[in-house]
Protein backbone atom coordinates (compact mmCIF):
# COMPACT_ATOMS: atom_id res chain seq x y z
CA UNK A 1 0.00 0.00 0.00
CA UNK A 2 2.50 2.34 0.83
CA UNK A 3 4.45 1.43 -2.05
CA UNK A 4 1.21 2.66 -4.11
CA UNK A 5 0.54 6.20 -2.36
CA UNK A 6 4.78 6.70 -3.04
CA UNK A 7 3.72 6.04 -7.03
CA UNK A 8 1.23 8.64 -6.49
CA UNK A 9 3.13 11.05 -5.13
CA UNK A 10 5.87 10.72 -7.48
CA UNK A 11 3.12 11.01 -10.19
CA UNK A 12 2.14 14.06 -8.37
CA UNK A 13 5.27 15.84 -7.98
CA UNK A 14 5.70 15.71 -12.07
CA UNK A 15 2.54 17.12 -12.69
CA UNK A 16 2.62 19.50 -10.30
CA UNK A 17 6.19 20.87 -11.83
CA UNK A 18 4.31 20.80 -15.15
CA UNK A 19 1.87 22.77 -14.12
CA UNK A 20 3.67 25.20 -12.45
CA UNK A 21 5.53 26.00 -15.43
CA UNK A 22 2.56 26.42 -17.64
CA UNK A 23 0.81 28.10 -15.17
CA UNK A 24 3.53 30.90 -15.85
CA UNK A 25 1.95 30.98 -19.21
CA UNK A 26 -0.79 30.79 -19.23
CA UNK A 27 -1.94 32.21 -15.77
CA UNK A 28 0.71 35.09 -15.54
CA UNK A 29 1.35 36.17 -19.55
CA UNK A 30 -2.22 35.05 -20.50
CA UNK A 31 -0.63 32.74 -23.58
CA UNK A 32 -3.15 29.63 -24.08
CA UNK A 33 0.04 27.03 -24.76
CA UNK A 34 -1.15 23.26 -25.55
CA UNK A 35 2.53 22.21 -26.26
CA UNK A 36 3.93 21.60 -22.92
CA UNK A 37 3.66 17.87 -23.18
CA UNK A 38 5.80 18.53 -26.00
CA UNK A 39 9.08 20.24 -24.12
CA UNK A 40 7.88 17.32 -21.30
CA UNK A 41 8.89 14.45 -23.48
CA UNK A 42 11.64 16.72 -24.54
CA UNK A 43 13.00 16.38 -21.25
CA UNK A 44 12.25 13.05 -20.84
CA UNK A 45 14.17 11.42 -24.44
CA UNK A 46 17.17 14.10 -23.26
CA UNK A 47 17.33 12.19 -20.22
CA UNK A 48 16.63 8.14 -22.12
CA UNK A 49 19.47 9.42 -24.81
CA UNK A 50 21.70 10.53 -22.19
CA UNK A 51 21.07 7.81 -19.84
CA UNK A 52 20.39 4.42 -21.79
CA UNK A 53 22.20 5.23 -24.70
CA UNK A 54 24.83 6.92 -23.82
CA UNK A 55 25.83 6.31 -20.39
CA UNK A 56 25.37 9.94 -18.51
CA UNK A 57 24.74 10.29 -15.12
CA UNK A 58 20.83 11.53 -14.74
CA UNK A 59 21.43 14.50 -12.90
CA UNK A 60 23.65 15.68 -16.02
CA UNK A 61 20.42 14.55 -18.07
CA UNK A 62 18.73 16.90 -16.32
CA UNK A 63 20.97 20.18 -16.83
CA UNK A 64 21.29 19.24 -20.71
CA UNK A 65 17.72 18.55 -20.95
CA UNK A 66 16.74 22.13 -19.85
CA UNK A 67 19.19 23.72 -22.20
CA UNK A 68 17.68 21.61 -25.02
CA UNK A 69 14.34 22.73 -24.34
CA UNK A 70 15.31 26.25 -23.90
CA UNK A 71 16.85 26.40 -27.19
CA UNK A 72 13.74 24.99 -28.72
CA UNK A 73 11.50 26.86 -26.29
CA UNK A 74 13.95 30.02 -27.47
CA UNK A 75 12.68 28.70 -31.27
CA UNK A 76 9.80 27.77 -31.27
CA UNK A 77 9.25 31.09 -28.87
CA UNK A 78 10.19 33.55 -31.49
CA UNK A 79 7.87 32.52 -33.69
CA UNK A 80 4.79 32.39 -31.19
CA UNK A 81 6.04 35.75 -29.35
CA UNK A 82 4.21 37.38 -32.66
CA UNK A 83 0.99 35.92 -32.35
CA UNK A 84 -1.60 36.22 -29.41
CA UNK A 85 -5.13 34.43 -28.75
CA UNK A 86 -6.12 32.03 -30.80
CA UNK A 87 -3.34 31.76 -33.42
CA UNK A 88 -0.91 31.24 -30.53
CA UNK A 89 -3.21 28.60 -29.18
CA UNK A 90 -2.68 26.94 -32.78
CA UNK A 91 0.76 27.89 -32.92
CA UNK A 92 1.61 25.52 -30.10
CA UNK A 93 -0.69 23.04 -30.80
CA UNK A 94 0.97 22.80 -34.02
CA UNK A 95 4.19 22.69 -32.36
CA UNK A 96 3.20 19.90 -30.12
CA UNK A 97 2.30 17.88 -33.47
CA UNK A 98 5.16 18.63 -34.85
CA UNK A 99 7.15 17.07 -31.41
CA UNK A 100 5.65 14.18 -31.72
CA UNK A 101 5.93 13.46 -34.74
CA UNK A 102 9.96 14.11 -34.40
CA UNK A 103 9.51 11.58 -31.81
CA UNK A 104 7.92 8.48 -33.82
CA UNK A 105 9.86 9.34 -37.05
CA UNK A 106 13.69 9.53 -35.83
CA UNK A 107 14.38 6.63 -35.75
CA UNK A 108 17.79 6.30 -35.10
CA UNK A 109 17.72 8.67 -31.86
CA UNK A 110 14.88 8.11 -30.81
CA UNK A 111 13.27 4.38 -31.31
CA UNK A 112 10.43 5.19 -32.79
CA UNK A 113 7.20 4.22 -31.47
CA UNK A 114 9.28 1.15 -29.79
CA UNK A 115 10.48 3.84 -27.65
CA UNK A 116 13.63 3.65 -25.34
CA UNK A 117 14.19 1.22 -22.12
CA UNK A 118 17.00 1.05 -19.93
CA UNK A 119 16.48 4.77 -18.50
CA UNK A 120 19.07 4.81 -15.98
CA UNK A 121 17.44 5.90 -12.39
CA UNK A 122 19.38 8.66 -10.23
CA UNK A 123 22.47 7.96 -8.84
CA UNK A 124 24.22 10.94 -7.10
CA UNK A 125 27.85 10.21 -5.22
CA UNK A 126 27.03 6.61 -5.24
CA UNK A 127 23.97 7.41 -3.56
CA UNK A 128 20.73 5.62 -5.84
CA UNK A 129 17.53 6.47 -5.62
CA UNK A 130 16.37 3.46 -7.40
CA UNK A 131 14.04 2.61 -4.52
CA UNK A 132 10.81 4.69 -4.86
CA UNK A 133 11.01 6.59 -1.63
CA UNK A 134 13.89 7.89 -2.31
CA UNK A 135 13.02 8.63 -5.45
CA UNK A 136 9.86 10.39 -4.43
CA UNK A 137 11.74 12.31 -2.06
CA UNK A 138 13.93 13.32 -4.61
CA UNK A 139 11.29 14.08 -7.04
CA UNK A 140 9.52 16.37 -4.29
CA UNK A 141 13.23 18.48 -4.02
CA UNK A 142 12.98 19.01 -7.60
CA UNK A 143 9.23 20.23 -7.02
CA UNK A 144 9.95 22.56 -4.11
CA UNK A 145 12.93 24.10 -6.33
CA UNK A 146 10.49 24.64 -9.38
CA UNK A 147 8.06 26.23 -6.68
CA UNK A 148 10.34 28.48 -5.53
CA UNK A 149 11.80 29.62 -9.13
CA UNK A 150 8.36 29.82 -10.07
CA UNK A 151 7.51 32.11 -7.27
CA UNK A 152 10.27 34.19 -7.40
CA UNK A 153 9.51 34.83 -11.51
CA UNK A 154 5.80 35.43 -10.03
CA UNK A 155 6.54 37.87 -7.92
CA UNK A 156 9.36 39.98 -9.53
CA UNK A 157 8.58 42.92 -11.25
CA UNK A 158 8.90 40.17 -14.44
CA UNK A 159 5.75 38.87 -13.17
CA UNK A 160 3.85 41.88 -12.67
CA UNK A 161 5.12 42.57 -16.20
CA UNK A 162 3.41 39.23 -17.49
CA UNK A 163 0.41 40.10 -15.47
CA UNK A 164 -0.09 43.56 -17.24
CA UNK A 165 0.44 41.57 -20.45
CA UNK A 166 -2.35 39.29 -19.91
CA UNK A 167 -4.45 42.43 -19.29
CA UNK A 168 -3.75 44.56 -22.02
CA UNK A 169 -0.63 43.71 -24.15
CA UNK A 170 -1.00 46.92 -26.48
CA UNK A 171 -1.12 49.40 -23.66
CA UNK A 172 1.61 47.67 -21.91
CA UNK A 173 3.81 48.52 -25.22
CA UNK A 174 2.94 52.22 -24.53
CA UNK A 175 4.77 52.33 -21.42
CA UNK A 176 7.74 51.18 -22.74
CA UNK A 177 7.46 47.22 -22.68
CA UNK A 178 8.78 45.11 -25.61
CA UNK A 179 6.31 42.62 -24.63
CA UNK A 180 7.95 40.09 -27.18
CA UNK A 181 10.80 39.99 -25.35
CA UNK A 182 9.10 39.04 -22.31
CA UNK A 183 6.60 36.61 -23.35
CA UNK A 184 9.63 34.40 -25.06
CA UNK A 185 10.91 34.56 -21.85
CA UNK A 186 8.53 33.33 -19.91
CA UNK A 187 8.22 30.88 -22.33
CA UNK A 188 12.11 29.82 -22.47
CA UNK A 189 11.93 29.25 -18.93
CA UNK A 190 8.54 27.54 -18.74
CA UNK A 191 9.69 24.90 -21.20
CA UNK A 192 13.15 24.45 -19.18
CA UNK A 193 10.90 23.71 -16.37
CA UNK A 194 8.88 21.16 -17.78
CA UNK A 195 11.55 19.58 -19.42
CA UNK A 196 13.03 18.25 -15.45
CA UNK A 197 9.39 16.83 -15.18
CA UNK A 198 10.06 15.02 -18.43
CA UNK A 199 13.68 13.89 -16.80
CA UNK A 200 11.90 12.72 -14.05
CA UNK A 201 9.36 10.74 -15.89
CA UNK A 202 11.91 9.24 -18.27
CA UNK A 203 13.73 8.16 -15.23
CA UNK A 204 11.15 6.57 -12.77
CA UNK A 205 9.70 4.66 -15.61
CA UNK A 206 13.30 3.84 -17.16
CA UNK A 207 11.50 3.91 -20.09
CA UNK A 208 9.96 6.33 -22.71
CA UNK A 209 8.02 5.82 -25.95
CA UNK A 210 6.22 9.21 -28.16
CA UNK A 211 2.95 7.86 -26.89
CA UNK A 212 2.83 9.47 -23.78
CA UNK A 213 3.47 13.22 -25.03
CA UNK A 214 0.92 13.52 -27.48
CA UNK A 215 -1.55 16.68 -27.60
CA UNK A 216 -3.72 15.31 -24.83
CA UNK A 217 -1.23 15.31 -22.62
CA UNK A 218 -1.01 19.18 -23.11
CA UNK A 219 -4.46 19.55 -22.60
CA UNK A 220 -4.75 17.85 -19.79
CA UNK A 221 -1.74 19.69 -18.07
CA UNK A 222 -4.01 23.24 -19.07
CA UNK A 223 -6.85 21.44 -17.38
CA UNK A 224 -4.81 20.90 -14.41
CA UNK A 225 -4.31 24.74 -14.28
CA UNK A 226 -7.71 25.76 -15.00
CA UNK A 227 -8.55 23.88 -12.44
CA UNK A 228 -6.41 24.74 -9.84
CA UNK A 229 -6.93 28.25 -10.86
CA UNK A 230 -4.99 30.42 -13.38
CA UNK A 231 -2.22 32.83 -12.41
CA UNK A 232 -1.90 31.35 -8.78
CA UNK A 233 0.96 28.40 -8.03
CA UNK A 234 -0.85 26.84 -5.15
CA UNK A 235 -3.49 26.96 -7.10
CA UNK A 236 -1.36 24.51 -9.75
CA UNK A 237 -0.38 22.49 -6.97
CA UNK A 238 -3.87 21.63 -5.64
CA UNK A 239 -4.92 21.10 -9.52
CA UNK A 240 -2.06 18.67 -9.92
CA UNK A 241 -2.93 17.17 -6.32
CA UNK A 242 -6.74 16.46 -7.42
CA UNK A 243 -6.22 15.19 -11.37
CA UNK A 244 -3.89 13.13 -9.93
CA UNK A 245 -5.69 11.69 -7.85
CA UNK A 246 -9.25 11.57 -8.97
CA UNK A 247 -8.27 8.71 -11.71
CA UNK A 248 -6.58 6.71 -8.54
CA UNK A 249 -9.97 7.15 -6.20
CA UNK A 250 -12.13 6.11 -9.67
CA UNK A 251 -10.24 2.94 -9.24
CA UNK A 252 -12.40 2.12 -6.00
CA UNK A 253 -15.41 3.16 -7.19
CA UNK A 254 -15.28 -0.39 -9.11
CA UNK A 255 -16.13 0.88 -13.11
CA UNK A 256 -16.08 -2.23 -15.28
CA UNK A 257 -12.60 -2.40 -16.23
CA UNK A 258 -13.62 -1.98 -20.07
CA UNK A 259 -15.51 1.45 -19.63
CA UNK A 260 -12.91 2.69 -16.70
CA UNK A 261 -11.11 4.78 -18.51
CA UNK A 262 -13.98 6.29 -21.10
CA UNK A 263 -15.76 7.36 -17.63
CA UNK A 264 -12.45 8.69 -15.99
CA UNK A 265 -12.03 10.71 -19.70
CA UNK A 266 -15.83 11.65 -19.55
CA UNK A 267 -15.62 12.81 -15.67
CA UNK A 268 -12.29 14.92 -16.35
CA UNK A 269 -14.55 16.84 -19.34
CA UNK A 270 -17.64 17.07 -17.07
CA UNK A 271 -15.40 18.56 -13.89
CA UNK A 272 -14.34 21.22 -16.11
CA UNK A 273 -17.91 22.33 -18.05
CA UNK A 274 -18.84 22.69 -14.06
CA UNK A 275 -16.17 24.55 -13.57
CA UNK A 276 -16.43 26.86 -16.29
CA UNK A 277 -19.92 27.52 -15.13
CA UNK A 278 -19.65 28.30 -11.77
CA UNK A 279 -16.13 29.65 -11.11
CA UNK A 280 -13.95 29.85 -14.60
CA UNK A 281 -11.60 31.32 -12.58
CA UNK A 282 -10.54 27.77 -11.31
CA UNK A 283 -10.77 26.89 -7.65
CA UNK A 284 -7.79 29.34 -6.35
CA UNK A 285 -7.57 31.42 -9.50
CA UNK A 286 -7.79 35.04 -10.01
CA UNK A 287 -7.68 35.27 -13.47
CA UNK A 288 -10.25 34.11 -16.06
CA UNK A 289 -9.43 32.90 -19.69
CA UNK B 1 10.48 75.31 -28.53
CA UNK B 2 8.77 73.30 -30.42
CA UNK B 3 8.29 70.09 -28.29
CA UNK B 4 6.21 68.00 -30.77
CA UNK B 5 4.94 68.51 -34.52
CA UNK B 6 3.31 66.93 -37.32
CA UNK B 7 4.06 67.20 -40.70
CA UNK B 8 1.24 66.70 -43.35
CA UNK B 9 0.13 63.20 -40.88
CA UNK B 10 -2.09 60.71 -42.40
CA UNK B 11 -3.53 58.02 -41.16
CA UNK B 12 -6.93 56.38 -42.50
CA UNK B 13 -9.32 53.53 -42.42
CA UNK B 14 -10.50 51.52 -45.66
CA UNK B 15 -9.70 54.89 -47.86
CA UNK B 16 -11.59 57.31 -45.65
CA UNK B 17 -8.77 59.52 -43.67
CA UNK B 18 -9.36 60.08 -40.08
CA UNK B 19 -6.30 62.25 -39.92
CA UNK B 20 -5.60 64.44 -43.14
CA UNK B 21 -2.63 65.96 -44.25
CA UNK B 22 -2.68 67.46 -40.56
CA UNK B 23 0.02 69.90 -39.29
CA UNK B 24 0.35 71.11 -35.74
CA UNK B 25 3.20 72.39 -33.85
CA UNK B 26 2.63 72.18 -29.97
CA UNK B 27 5.08 74.30 -27.52
CA UNK B 28 7.19 73.03 -24.46
CA UNK B 29 5.88 73.83 -21.34
CA UNK B 30 2.34 74.96 -22.38
CA UNK B 31 -1.24 72.96 -22.17
CA UNK B 32 -2.37 72.22 -25.67
CA UNK B 33 -5.71 71.27 -26.27
CA UNK B 34 -7.50 69.69 -29.44
CA UNK B 35 -10.94 69.96 -30.20
CA UNK B 36 -13.45 69.05 -32.36
CA UNK B 37 -17.00 67.13 -32.81
CA UNK B 38 -17.12 62.90 -32.45
CA UNK B 39 -15.29 61.49 -35.10
CA UNK B 40 -12.66 64.35 -36.39
CA UNK B 41 -9.84 62.49 -35.51
CA UNK B 42 -8.69 63.63 -32.35
CA UNK B 43 -8.03 59.95 -30.68
CA UNK B 44 -6.53 58.48 -34.47
CA UNK B 45 -4.51 61.53 -33.97
CA UNK B 46 -3.52 60.59 -30.30
CA UNK B 47 -3.25 56.41 -31.30
CA UNK B 48 -1.05 57.50 -33.88
CA UNK B 49 1.78 60.04 -31.98
CA UNK B 50 1.54 57.50 -29.43
CA UNK B 51 2.73 54.32 -31.53
CA UNK B 52 -0.74 52.18 -31.44
CA UNK B 53 -2.22 53.09 -34.95
CA UNK B 54 0.85 52.78 -37.69
CA UNK B 55 1.42 56.33 -39.72
CA UNK B 56 0.23 56.12 -43.75
CA UNK B 57 1.94 59.17 -44.47
CA UNK B 58 3.69 62.06 -42.66
CA UNK B 59 6.12 62.64 -40.26
CA UNK B 60 6.00 63.28 -36.11
CA UNK B 61 8.89 65.36 -34.87
CA UNK B 62 9.45 65.14 -31.16
CA UNK B 63 11.75 67.85 -29.25
CA UNK B 64 13.02 68.86 -33.00
CA UNK B 65 15.11 65.78 -33.39
CA UNK B 66 13.45 62.61 -33.47
CA UNK B 67 12.08 62.86 -36.72
CA UNK B 68 9.64 59.69 -37.39
CA UNK B 69 7.41 58.25 -40.06
CA UNK B 70 6.94 54.91 -38.03
CA UNK B 71 6.41 55.05 -34.34
CA UNK B 72 6.92 51.57 -32.59
CA UNK B 73 4.65 51.42 -29.63
CA UNK B 74 7.25 50.52 -26.74
CA UNK B 75 9.66 53.16 -27.83
CA UNK B 76 7.61 55.87 -27.11
CA UNK B 77 8.28 56.30 -23.64
CA UNK B 78 12.08 56.90 -24.28
CA UNK B 79 11.21 59.93 -26.14
CA UNK B 80 9.87 61.16 -23.06
CA UNK B 81 5.46 60.63 -23.84
CA UNK B 82 2.85 59.03 -22.27
CA UNK B 83 -0.66 58.81 -22.68
CA UNK B 84 -3.96 58.13 -20.68
CA UNK B 85 -7.34 56.80 -22.74
CA UNK B 86 -10.36 57.69 -23.88
CA UNK B 87 -12.15 54.26 -22.98
CA UNK B 88 -10.25 53.63 -19.67
CA UNK B 89 -7.79 50.63 -20.16
CA UNK B 90 -6.40 49.68 -17.26
CA UNK B 91 -4.25 46.27 -16.11
CA UNK B 92 -7.55 45.21 -14.61
CA UNK B 93 -7.17 42.30 -12.63
CA UNK B 94 -4.16 44.22 -10.62
CA UNK B 95 -4.14 45.97 -7.78
CA UNK B 96 -3.94 50.39 -8.10
CA UNK B 97 -0.38 49.51 -6.53
CA UNK B 98 0.53 47.31 -9.48
CA UNK B 99 -0.90 49.05 -12.12
CA UNK B 100 1.78 51.99 -10.96
CA UNK B 101 4.36 49.56 -9.97
CA UNK B 102 4.52 48.27 -13.45
CA UNK B 103 5.08 51.52 -15.20
CA UNK B 104 7.84 52.43 -12.92
CA UNK B 105 10.27 49.22 -12.85
CA UNK B 106 12.98 47.99 -14.89
CA UNK B 107 11.81 47.05 -19.01
CA UNK B 108 14.68 44.97 -19.35
CA UNK B 109 13.98 41.30 -18.64
CA UNK B 110 16.86 40.42 -16.56
CA UNK B 111 16.73 43.32 -14.21
CA UNK B 112 12.89 42.71 -14.16
CA UNK B 113 13.39 39.72 -12.57
CA UNK B 114 16.27 41.07 -10.25
CA UNK B 115 14.58 44.13 -9.16
CA UNK B 116 17.01 46.06 -6.47
CA UNK B 117 15.23 49.31 -6.36
CA UNK B 118 11.71 47.99 -4.71
CA UNK B 119 11.77 50.64 -1.66
CA UNK B 120 12.00 53.77 -4.53
CA UNK B 121 10.06 52.38 -6.68
CA UNK B 122 7.35 51.94 -3.38
CA UNK B 123 7.81 55.67 -2.86
CA UNK B 124 7.42 56.71 -6.46
CA UNK B 125 4.40 54.65 -6.60
CA UNK B 126 3.18 55.71 -3.03
CA UNK B 127 3.16 59.37 -4.16
CA UNK B 128 1.28 59.19 -7.40
CA UNK B 129 -1.44 57.13 -5.46
CA UNK B 130 -1.41 59.77 -2.71
CA UNK B 131 -1.67 62.98 -4.90
CA UNK B 132 -4.69 61.39 -6.72
CA UNK B 133 -6.06 59.96 -3.36
CA UNK B 134 -5.79 56.11 -4.14
CA UNK B 135 -3.29 55.20 -1.73
CA UNK B 136 -5.72 53.82 0.66
CA UNK B 137 -7.04 51.71 -2.43
CA UNK B 138 -3.75 50.84 -3.19
CA UNK B 139 -4.28 46.89 -2.90
CA UNK B 140 -7.83 46.74 -4.52
CA UNK B 141 -8.00 45.04 -8.96
CA UNK B 142 -8.12 48.03 -10.55
CA UNK B 143 -11.60 46.67 -11.70
CA UNK B 144 -13.10 46.89 -8.57
CA UNK B 145 -12.66 50.50 -7.94
CA UNK B 146 -15.12 53.25 -9.25
CA UNK B 147 -15.37 55.11 -12.74
CA UNK B 148 -13.62 57.96 -11.55
CA UNK B 149 -11.05 56.23 -9.13
CA UNK B 150 -10.14 54.35 -12.40
CA UNK B 151 -10.30 57.80 -14.69
CA UNK B 152 -7.48 58.75 -11.73
CA UNK B 153 -6.04 55.56 -11.46
CA UNK B 154 -5.25 56.28 -15.31
CA UNK B 155 -3.69 59.72 -14.39
CA UNK B 156 -1.42 58.63 -11.95
CA UNK B 157 -0.31 55.85 -14.33
CA UNK B 158 0.52 58.54 -16.55
CA UNK B 159 2.09 60.90 -13.69
CA UNK B 160 4.21 58.25 -12.74
CA UNK B 161 6.43 57.26 -16.06
CA UNK B 162 7.62 61.10 -15.71
CA UNK B 163 7.03 61.92 -19.00
CA UNK B 164 7.95 65.13 -20.54
CA UNK B 165 4.73 65.15 -22.74
CA UNK B 166 1.42 64.05 -22.26
CA UNK B 167 -1.53 63.08 -23.96
CA UNK B 168 -4.57 62.56 -22.29
CA UNK B 169 -7.48 61.86 -24.06
CA UNK B 170 -11.10 63.11 -22.24
CA UNK B 171 -9.34 63.06 -18.66
CA UNK B 172 -12.98 64.90 -16.93
CA UNK B 173 -15.54 62.50 -18.91
CA UNK B 174 -18.01 61.42 -16.98
CA UNK B 175 -16.44 63.21 -13.68
CA UNK B 176 -17.98 64.26 -10.68
CA UNK B 177 -16.61 68.20 -10.05
CA UNK B 178 -14.72 67.34 -7.28
CA UNK B 179 -12.91 65.01 -9.34
CA UNK B 180 -12.49 67.59 -11.99
CA UNK B 181 -10.50 69.63 -9.42
CA UNK B 182 -8.51 67.10 -8.49
CA UNK B 183 -7.28 66.79 -12.73
CA UNK B 184 -7.28 70.01 -13.92
CA UNK B 185 -4.93 70.81 -10.78
CA UNK B 186 -2.85 67.96 -11.30
CA UNK B 187 -2.74 69.24 -15.11
CA UNK B 188 -1.80 73.11 -13.91
CA UNK B 189 0.48 71.49 -11.92
CA UNK B 190 2.34 69.79 -14.66
CA UNK B 191 2.71 73.14 -16.28
CA UNK B 192 4.31 74.61 -13.31
CA UNK B 193 6.92 71.85 -13.90
CA UNK B 194 7.58 72.64 -17.56
CA UNK B 195 5.81 69.29 -18.90
CA UNK B 196 3.80 69.92 -21.66
CA UNK B 197 0.43 68.96 -22.27
CA UNK B 198 -1.85 67.70 -24.77
CA UNK B 199 -5.84 67.74 -23.93
CA UNK B 200 -8.82 66.32 -25.89
CA UNK B 201 -11.56 67.47 -24.66
CA UNK B 202 -15.02 68.60 -24.96
CA UNK B 203 -16.25 70.75 -22.16
CA UNK B 204 -15.35 74.23 -23.17
CA UNK B 205 -16.08 75.73 -19.96
CA UNK B 206 -12.45 73.65 -19.14
CA UNK B 207 -10.92 73.83 -22.97
CA UNK B 208 -10.90 78.01 -21.68
CA UNK B 209 -9.82 77.57 -18.32
CA UNK B 210 -6.22 75.44 -19.23
CA UNK B 211 -5.83 75.90 -22.39
CA UNK B 212 -2.78 77.63 -23.49
CA UNK B 213 -3.47 77.18 -27.27
CA UNK B 214 -5.90 75.14 -29.20
CA UNK B 215 -5.96 73.07 -32.17
CA UNK B 216 -9.29 72.50 -33.57
CA UNK B 217 -10.18 69.24 -36.04
CA UNK B 218 -13.25 68.23 -38.65
CA UNK B 219 -12.75 65.60 -40.52
CA UNK B 220 -9.09 64.61 -39.72
CA UNK B 221 -8.46 68.57 -40.86
CA UNK B 222 -6.91 71.39 -39.06
CA UNK B 223 -9.79 73.43 -39.25
CA UNK B 224 -8.43 76.50 -37.36
CA UNK B 225 -5.98 76.75 -34.36
CA UNK B 226 -5.21 80.03 -31.45
CA UNK B 227 -6.01 81.02 -28.41
CA UNK B 228 -8.95 79.40 -26.68
CA UNK B 229 -11.27 82.68 -26.64
CA UNK B 230 -10.43 83.70 -30.15
CA UNK B 231 -10.80 80.23 -31.61
CA UNK B 232 -14.14 79.08 -29.86
CA UNK B 233 -15.50 82.24 -31.12
CA UNK B 234 -14.78 81.31 -35.12
CA UNK B 235 -17.85 80.90 -37.11
CA UNK B 236 -16.66 77.84 -38.86
CA UNK B 237 -15.96 76.26 -34.90
CA UNK B 238 -18.95 76.83 -34.44
CA UNK B 239 -20.86 75.65 -37.06
CA UNK B 240 -18.16 72.26 -36.84
CA UNK B 241 -19.93 71.50 -33.68
CA UNK B 242 -23.43 72.74 -34.04
CA UNK B 243 -23.59 71.78 -37.53
CA UNK B 244 -24.72 74.49 -40.43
Amino acid sequence: MIDYFVHISILFSIYAILSLSLNLVVGYAGLVSVAQAAFYGIGAYTTAILTATLGFNFFISVIVGILVAAILGFLAGLVFSKFRGDYYVLATLAFNVIIHSIFINWYDLTHGPLGIPGVLKPNLFGLSFSPNLLFFILSLLFLVAVYGVSRFIAQSSFGRALKAIREDESALKVFGYKTSVFKLSVFVASASLAAVAGSLFASYLTFVDPSTFLLTESIFILSIIILGGLGNLKGSLLGAFILVLLPELLRFVGLPDGIAAQIRQALYGLILIVLMLYRPQGLMGEYKL
Amino acid sequence: MIILETKNLRKHFDGVYAVDDLSIRIEKGEITSIIGPNGSGKTTLINALSGMLDIDGGLVVIEESEKLSKIKPHRVASFGLTRTFQNIRLFEQMTALDNILVVVTDRRVFKAVFETHQILHLKKAEEVLTRVGLWEKRDQLAVNLSYGQRKLLEIARALAMDAKIYLLDEPFAGLSPEMVKVISGIIRELKTQSKTVVLIEHDMGLIRELSDYVFVMDSGKLLAEGQPEEVLQKREVIEAYLGD
